[in-house]
């Protein structure tokens, strides 16, 4: 009973990738989308909150950002809308931590 | 797989109506059925014909339509959260005595159980909202 | 129709400062008619939803506050709160509404609606559930 987690907000903004991170589970997978996409950041403090999970990023999002993909922790998958979708048939539910 | 969208938040204001657009998009283009789009709290307002944005941004309403259109998409405006944000069919003037309507093509405003039927009908529901 | 899912509510966001509260219980309401297997999660600022002693009159809103009472009549009876989210915000049960049930099995015997879950049990009854409505 995989399931999604969608961040959108920056770490630095709100606690809601705190506590995605808090309920994952083994197997389950965490995609930042919008301003979510700056917890991907290697050099920001809330890196620390990704440590052990499998993390894909929104490659729009991040382009649209100036982030480059060298700029992203290490490990983070970068997917594209079309990749979103895939996740979200991959896993059996969404959970959108807005 | 068939999918319902749940979009909370108008257009312009916040990113995730445009997301819940691109996201809908890579689905039906991937060969998925999108059962259902609800439009829940201000995310209403994505269903006004009014709006006009500049001519060198994304038109965010007539976007939807024409997605609705092409591929027989049922969105849904929540009737209640439509009528605190004066979001009006004809069903509605002549219910509420409002002198115009508003609402765009392809929309249409109905109940709340539509989304909770979402959630029966469809394999997966994803909300995108603030 | 086919056979029950599991519905879970989960409510994040605090009252009155945003709509995504009240319009929230008014989705578990109606879905309530829809005779699914249905539970709500409070949690982070969503634990403020269920205080006691909410009185709006100097704001002008109404106050929703009273509906969660009226949550057990509609067979809503699983509500859990999680625990963590209560004690950062420096809460316990006391600060809540008591809400009940009655259960016809049982003679209509009272009996209480929230379950007071950690972070991890939250995370395990998350798990089991069919759809996961976001607010």
């Amino acid at each position: 009973m995989a399931m999604l987690h969608l961040v959108n907000k920056s770490p630095y903004d709100t606690g809601n990738l705190n506590t995605a991170s808090g309920i994952m589970k083994e197997g389950d997978r965490l995609l930042l989308i919008e301003d979510g996409v700056y917890g991907a950041m290697k050099n920001g403090k809330a890196a620390s909150l990704l440590n052990g999970l499998k993390v894909s990023v929104l490659g729009p999002d991040l382009a649209a950002r100036g982030i480059s993909q060298d700029k992203l922790a290490d490990g983070i998958d970068v997917i594209d809308y079309a990749g979103f979708v895939d996740l979200v048939e991959a896993n059996d539910k969404t959970q959108s931590w807005l | 797989m068939k999918l319902t969208i749940q979009v909370n938040e108008g257009p312009y204001q916040h990113q995730s109506a445009d997301t819940a657009y691109h996201f809908a998009k890579a689905a039906l283009e991937k060969g998925h059925e999108i059962f259902r789009i609800f439009f829940y709290h201000d995310g209403v307002n994505n269903g006004t014909r009014l709006t006009t944005p500049p001519q060198d941004d994304r038109n965010i309403v007539r976007r939807w339509s024409e997605l609705a259109e092409a591929h027989n998409i049922d969105m849904v405006l929540c009737v209640a959260a439509a009528q605190r944000r004066g979001i009006v069919d004809d069903g509605e003037a002549e219910r509420n005595g409002k002198d115009a309507t508003n609402i765009a093509p392809g929309f249409r405003i109905s109940g709340l159980g539509q989304l909770v039927e979402g959630g029966i009908e469809s394999d997966r529901l994803i909300v995108f909202g603030d | 129709m086919s056979d029950a899912k599991k519905f879970m509510y989960i409510n994040r966001k605090a009252p009155y400062g945003t709509i995504y509260a009240w319009e929230s219980l008014e989705v578990v309401l109606i879905g309530a008619a829809f005779e699914q297997d249905v539970s709500v999660t409070f949690m982070d600022d969503g634990v403020y939803q269920l205080t006691k002693g909410q009185d709006t009159t100097g704001i002008g809103m109404k106050n929703f506050s009273p509906t969660y009472s009226a949550l057990g009549d509609f067979e809503v009876t699983k509500i859990y709160v999680e625990k963590e989210s209560l004690e950062e915000r420096g809460l316990s049960l006391d600060d809540l509404q008591h809400l009940v049930w009655e259960d016809e099995d049982e003679d209509y015997a009272e009996k209480d609606s929230i379950r007071l879950v950690s972070r991890a049990e939250l995370a395990d009854v998350l798990a089991g559930q069919d759809v996961l409505f976001n607010f």
